[in-house]
Parts: C-alpha cells; structure tokens; sequence
C-alpha cells in the first residue's frame, strides 16, 4: 500500500510553469510540487534569447504589435483571446520577475536589455522591434533559477526526484495522483482537490532534437490513458537553428544580433523567402526555407545542414546593407568581444562540440525538434478543457508546454514560450487555489495506486524478445524523418505503421533492473510508453490536417485552406484508436490574410 | 572507433562493496560525448546502469561525474578530449546511492543555508517598473549566475570532502551571486553566514573548484571576494 499525503494542490512538474503555479497556489491553498527531476534540472533553463513583452526600453512598442504578431506567428490558430491576454500581462510578467530579483541585462540607463527576435515587428513599418527581455544568453536559466529560489523563500513544498504515474480522478473530479519516489522505489499517493500539469513537451519523440531527455510528454500521455484529450497535437516546431547532427539549440537571438544565414553556395539566401525581415522571420518559415536550400542542392557539400554566420565582419557588413541602425540612430555594429559577453553559452556550446569558434568561423546548423505547440487543452485561467464547447474538468489544471491555450497556434514565436510558462503558471496556481478553496474532498479508494502499479509491473514481466533502446532509436528516427519539417501521406501511413508495430514490440520489452532504488531503466521504459502514445497521435493528427499551416507544411497540400482548417484539432485515443474532433478558432481582432515577412 | 569505459558500479540492493565494470563500445565516434556512451552501455550491455541525466549539453547539472580522475559533465565531455580509455566515477564527499547517482541532498541543504533569494525591503519603483541597475553593476555579479549547481566544484574540493558540513564553493558561488547585486540588501546577513566555522575559513584556496566548473565560473576569485568583503564590510 503506497504512502498517502494530502494537499490542497499538486503541482507535477517544476520548471517554470510548474514553481510559478507552485509559488502562486501555496499563497492561497497547501500546495506540493513533484518533479522527476530536481527543480533547477528543468528544460526551462534550457531556453537561451530571451521573454518578450512590448517594454518599449530601446524603442517604441505596444502590447498590440505582440498580440499581432503572435497571431501571425500562429498562422492564424492561436486564439486571439488568449493571446491578448497573455500580451497584455507580459510587461507585469517580465517586471515582476525583475523584482524577483531576476538578472536582466541592462540598457545604458539601467533598464531591461531587449533584443529583436523572429517575427517580432513594429506594425507600422514591418521592421524588427527589441521585444525580448534578456539576460546573456542563458535567459531561461536565470528564470528557472529564480523561481526555484523564490519558492524555497517561500517554503514551498518540494518532492524532488518522484515520477507521477498516474492522474487520480473520483466522481469527474480531479482527486490527486500516484508518484513513485526514485530513490526508494516506493508509490506514493498525493490526495489532492486540484491537480496542475506542468509537465513539458516531448520532443524526444524526433531523431534531432533539442530537447531533453525527459522531454518525453508524460502529463500529455498520461491524461490521454484517462480518456480526455490533447489538441493540436501535428503541431511541432521545428527550430531553424540547431548544432549539426546534434540538434542542439542556437538561440534565434544570435540572428537578433545580426547573424545570418548562408547555404553551401556562401549566398545569405533569407531574403528571397521574407524580404522584409529576413533572417528573423518566424521560426517555420526560417526552417522550411533551410530545406528548400537543402532540396536544391544548397546544402553545404550537398549534406542537409547550411550554415549560420555571426562573424562580427559577417554582421557588420549585412547590417550596413540592411540599413540596420541602433536605438541612437548611429548605424549597428558589433566586435567580437560583444558577440562573445552576448552569447557566451553559444560560443562555448560551438567551441565544445563543434570545435567551432563562431567569432571566426561559421556554425553548420540544421532544423531540430524544438517545441510542443499542441498539448492539454485549457482556456487561459489555464483550467482544463476537454471538448469542443470548452466544458471544464473540475480541479484540473496544465501550463506551460504542455498546455495548449492555444497561444501559439500553428507556430510559436521565440520568447513567447518563456512567458506562457509564467502568465499561465501563475493564472493556474491562482486558479487552482481559489478551487481547491471550495471543492469538497472525494474519497480515494483503497487502490488507488492500482493502475501506476499494474503499468509497472506489465514492464517487468514482458517476455524480455525486445531491447527498449532498439525501439527508442527507431521511433525517432521515423517520426523525424516521416513526421518531420515537411509531410505527405505516403511518409505519414508509413510512419504509423511503424509506431504501431514499435508500440507492439514494446510489449515484448522487460526491464533487467528488479531493484528498488534508482530504477531508471524501468523509468525509461514507462517514458517510452508515453512517447509511443504520443507519436501516433502527433502521427495521426498530421496526416488527418489536409493543409499547410505554421509548423505543419504539407508536401501533397502545400496551402493554408482557412475554408476547411482554421479550426482546433481535438484527438482521443482509447482502445487503441485515434478519434478526432474539431475546435473553432476564437478570432477577435485579426482576419486572417496571407502571412507575408 | 574502439573506445573503453570502466565504470563505477555498486547497487545497494545487491553489493557489499562497489567493483569496476569494463565495457567496450565499438563503433564510437570522437565526437560522442561520455554521457552518449553511457547511454550505449545502458542500452545495450547493462540496463541496470544508473545515472542522472536530462539536458545533454551542459545546462541542467545533471551529470557531473569523475571521468578519468577529473570532475567533469558527462554530456560535455567529448571522446576526442579524452582519448579512448576512459574510466567513469561518482562525484567524491556525497554518499554513493546507485552507481554514478549520489545523494545530493547534503549538497542542496548548504546552498539553501546561504539564503540563495533575492532579499529587499525597498519597495519597487512607484510606477511599477523595473529597479534600475547600471549595466557595470549587473556585471559586478555576472559570473555568479551561470551555476547550474551541479556540485562539479563542491565534490573537487578537500576540505568538502573531510565533512560534508563545510557549506563549499557553489554556496559561495551562491552567497556571490547575491551579495554583488547592488539591488539586493541582504549581503551582511549572508557575509556573516559564510564567515562561521563551516565557512570561507576552511576554503584552502587549492583551486580544485575552478578547475572544476564546467561553466568556467573563476570560482576562486569569487571565494576571495567573499573573503575581502567579510573583512572590510564593503561590497562594491
């Protein structure tokens, strides 16, 4: 019999979105966070450029160009709602991390440093705009960081290194969850009135990626076995920038500070695909016209990577074309001791593993999975929905990447993933308390921790014919290049086959550990569980969307069809089987028209 | 090519004592990272290997270990930097729980013992907006930000290594952090933390930490700047 604790609110997961839900419902309800991980090892500090919110510290912004442009950079199916919301609440966001104590670099008169970023304008003569709030290169660290040190100042309660199984749910409601302790090996019942996922992407679902190895859609997977559904799910970016082969990221933010793009042939080739902006186009855009190069024979040496150049001579000599001047107006230049105190993580990362050094030679970059635009529906007090008409689940709650608000639609532009995790965690902690305030508590019953145990026991005594790394490998490998940047039918059947032939393979995998403490191959096995669900959903969902929107392009339907697709998709998957439903788009302000950078 | 690793390997459940496992991995590239290895050997030779990881390039401070006698990140090693004889061990002063895993709680009950948050009582500028601090003041403290407390440093060090009480260089590294913030007002209170018995007074300057950091954090120099500070009171 697991051990049971009680709380007002669970929180699963601990990166940003996750400590800021955390930290806002412990002022209101008693409040836990679980992470398989230590708080401090979240993909959150992972992220590098920067959190966007129209500051306007170099130059003139407004809340309105964000909104605009995240509309456009979701090619139309972010609900406009939600994204206003979340623009507007930016700058209180991005301030109130700064009065956390968070190290923002700092303009001339003391102010938040801003960078331009891909897609993010000034409305009024299309040109870049310094929106992303930044500290070096390492923006995402420093936010993981101090949300990790505000909660511990506000003692909040952390369970460190317990992967949550399984989601409890007693007369319709949310009711806790069941976590195993890594370093005992013993389950765990969390009784709780609400419960908040913050658990993150899967992106280890593709061969290149940049995520991390327990991006494995844990939360998403583990809803999806409960019968309720994810939305958006062929939705992936696809970053334009990551190391060659290793699919490690480069920040958008080196393209920010004038970096740019050159195939094989040593032409800068952004400029025929988005004559306005260019190199810091949206993040789609950027990606499929690296493959375009690649597919006519740019590549560098005809292999598939292109490369990025942010030489200070490089930069200098682009920005002087492109007529790019500082915020005084004198024209922009950089030395290479600026670019190095800038991007100090990106040099290092090239100096590493490349054996690279990017302020004389140029990076080979290639497109690498990058980000879960679909996930857990919610509405943007970040309470989980779960059909068409937006009904409510009682005391559930997702945010941060995992969620789908949807924010970011078909495309997420860079930044805005750093301020969903900290408008909506903290519009889900708040949420979450004031429930858990009201809610009466449902009784468990006495196995509830029946199905995580049942789950794990089902990987111990499998025939033992198949090697979970095997299956691993080839999963990504199809979904990368089957599922990948660009997509057609054919490629899509194929790779659902294969999934499915992996999923019934996985059944045949038995974990050799049988002890207790630290089993991580049993965990491992459980998280390539998820990743199977996942990828046939995200298989399935794409080959169902007969059009090219944002990060799903297309080969055999190369159009956005806005007569028959501006809408949500809504997927199920029980028994086996995939169901799909549909979802309006809310549109407020913003028609939508030809997206044009 | 040909690479071997010996590994570190003791499971509580089973083992007395700990033994070295060697395994080899043909087909490896130079470019392969430790951790990748470990991942191969995980997979294909050993399920029961244990080891932390999550974000494979260096961010997340996982996977720090002992590689060839050196504290390093597994995922930031590279073969080519280390030749094809490589031997894998946990990091030193914390308790063995699983192979490569350690008990890092010692570790993260001395960074919380520096008060590592952000402490003022000014309040925020009246019209909502950020405090303002001068870009040379926001450098004042730079190096101090990029730990990712992976104990690479702490684990190096001798003096943590004869008691796990000694609060160890990413405390300090922590204490830094905020006592150089002009926006923070806690530094005496944290100077006095970091000059008790279990403090800067047992840092021996052996540099172990600094050649340690896999973020390249001068360690040392952060320590003596501590050390000045407990001294003169002044923390410009």
């Amino acid at each position: 019999m697991a051990k049971v604790h009680q709380f007002d609110v669970i929180v699963v997961g601990a990166g940003g979105a996750g400590l800021m839900a955390g930290l806002y419902a412990s002022r209101g309800a008693k409040t836990a966070v679980i992470s398989k991980l230590y708080p401090t090892r979240s993909h959150t500090g992972a992220a590098q450029g920067g959190i966007s919110a129209a500051l306007g510290n170099y130059e003139e912004d407004k809340p309105e160009w964000h909104t605009y442009d995240t509309v456009k950079g979701s090619d139309y199916l972010g609900d406009q709602d939600a994204i206003e919301f979340m623009c507007n609440e930016a700058i209180e966001a991005v301030l109130e991390l700064e009065h956390m104590g968070l190290p923002f670099d700092r303009t001339p008169q003391g102010k938040i440093s801003q960078r331009p970023f891909g897609g993010h304008t000034n409305n009024e003569t299309g040109k870049p705009v310094r929106r992303a709030a930044h500290a070096a290169d390492r923006t995402g660290h420093m936010i993981l960081q101090t949300l990790y040190q505000q909660c511990l100042k506000n003692k909040v309660n952390f369970f460190d290194e317990y992967q949550v199984l399984d989601f409890l749910i007693v007369n319709g409601r949310a009711a806790g969850v069941v976590a195993i302790e890594l370093a005992t090996g013993e389950l765990h019942t969390f009784h709780a009135k609400a419960v908040i996922f913050a658990t993150g992407g899967h992106g280890r679902i593709f061969e290149v990626t940049s995520n991390a190895y327990v991006y494995t859609g844990d939360g998403a997977a583990i809803l999806l076995r409960h019968g309720l559904p994810l939305e958006d799910m062929e939705f992936f970016q696809f970053h334009p920038t990551g190391i060659y082969k290793l699919g490690i990221l480069i920040t958008e933010g080196v393209r920010g500070e004038g970096g740019v793009l050159i195939n094989g042939k040593g032409e800068r080739f952004m400029p025929k695909y988005a004559p306005t902006v260019k190199d810091l186009a949206s993040r789609d855009v950027v990606s499929r016209a690296i493959y375009t190069e690649i597919r006519a024979g740019n590549g560098v040496d005809g292999k598939n990577y292109v490369w990025l150049d942010a030489r200070p001579e490089t930069i200098n000599k682009f920005a002087a074309l492109d007529g790019r001047l500082n915020p005084d107006g004198t024209p922009y230049t950089i030395t290479g001791e600026q670019v190095l105190q800038k991007l100090p993580d990106i040099i290092d990362f090239c100096r590493v593993y490349l054996g690279v050094d990017p302020i004389t030679q140029m990076m080979p970059i290639q497109p690498t999975a990058h980000y879960t635009m679909g996930g857990i529906p919610t509405n943007k007090f970040g309470e989980v929905v779960i059909d068409d008409r937006n009904t409510v689940f009682p005391g559930l709650y997702a945010a941060g990447e995992c969620a789908c608000v949807s924010v970011h639609g078909a495309n997420r532009l860079g930044t805005n993933s750093l301020l969903d995790l900290v408008v909506f965690g903290k519009h889900a902690g708040l949420k979450a308390a004031e429930y858990a305030k009201n809610a009466d508590w449902q009784n468990l019953p006495g196995d509830a921790d029946a199905g995580a145990r049942s789950a794990l026991d089902a990987l111990r005594n499998g025939s033992g014919k198949e090697n979970a790394f095997d299956i691993t490998v080839e999963m990504k490998k199809v979904m990368f290049e089957d599922v990948g940047i660009y997509r057609n039918e054919k490629g899509m059947r194929a790779a659902i086959e294969k999934v499915r032939e992996l999923k019934e393979r996985f059944k045949h995998v038995r974990v050799a550990d049988t002890g207790r403490i630290f089993n991580t191959e049993l965990l491992n096995a459980w998280e390539l569980g998820n990743m199977l669900e996942i990828a046939e959903v995200v298989a399935e969902c794409a080959l169902n969307r007969q059009e090219s929107r944002g990060g799903h392009s297309r080969e055999d339907f190369p159009e956005r069809d806005d007569e028959n697709w501006l809408k949500h998709t809504l997927a199920w998957h029980t028994g086996g089987k995939t169901r799909v439903e549909y979802k309006p788009v809310t549109i407020t302000k913003y028609q939508p028209k030809k997206r044009v950078y | 090519m040909k690479v071997t690793i010996k590994i570190f390997r003791y499971n509580p459940e089973q083992d007395k004592k700990f033994h070295y496992e060697t395994y080899v991995v043909e087909n490896a590239h130079e470019t392969d990272r430790v951790l990748d290895l470990l991942e191969h050997v995980k997979g294909y030779n050993d399920g029961t290997l244990s080891f932390r990881r999550s974000c494979a390039h260096g961010v997340c401070g996982s996977d720090a270990m002992r590689i060839n006698g050196h504290n390093m990140l597994a995922c930031k090693t590279l073969v080519r930097d280390i030749g094809d004889q490589i031997t894998v061990e946990p990091i030193m002063g914390l308790k063995v729980v699983k192979d490569l895993i350690v008990d890092m709680e010692p570790f993260f009950d001395n960074y919380k013992k520096v008060l590592p948050w952000f402490i003022s009582d000014a309040p925020t500028p009246a019209d909502g907006r950020e405090r303002l601090q001068s870009p040379e003041q926001r450098a004042r403290f730079d190096e101090s930000t990029k730990c990712i407390l992976c104990a690479a440093c702490t684990t190096s060090c001798p003096s943590f290594w004869a008691s796990d009480d000694y609060l160890g260089p990413a405390a300090f590294v922590a204490a830094h952090r905020f006592v150089f913030d002009s926006r923070d007002q806690a530094a005496s209170e944290r100077l006095e933390i970091v000059a008790e018995t279990n403090g800067l007074a047992r840092c021996h300057t052996a540099f172990n930490c600094t050649m340690a950091c896999p973020r390249e954090i001068q360690i040392t120099q952060a320590i003596g700047e501590l050390k000045m500070a407990t001294v003169t009171g002044r923390v410009e």
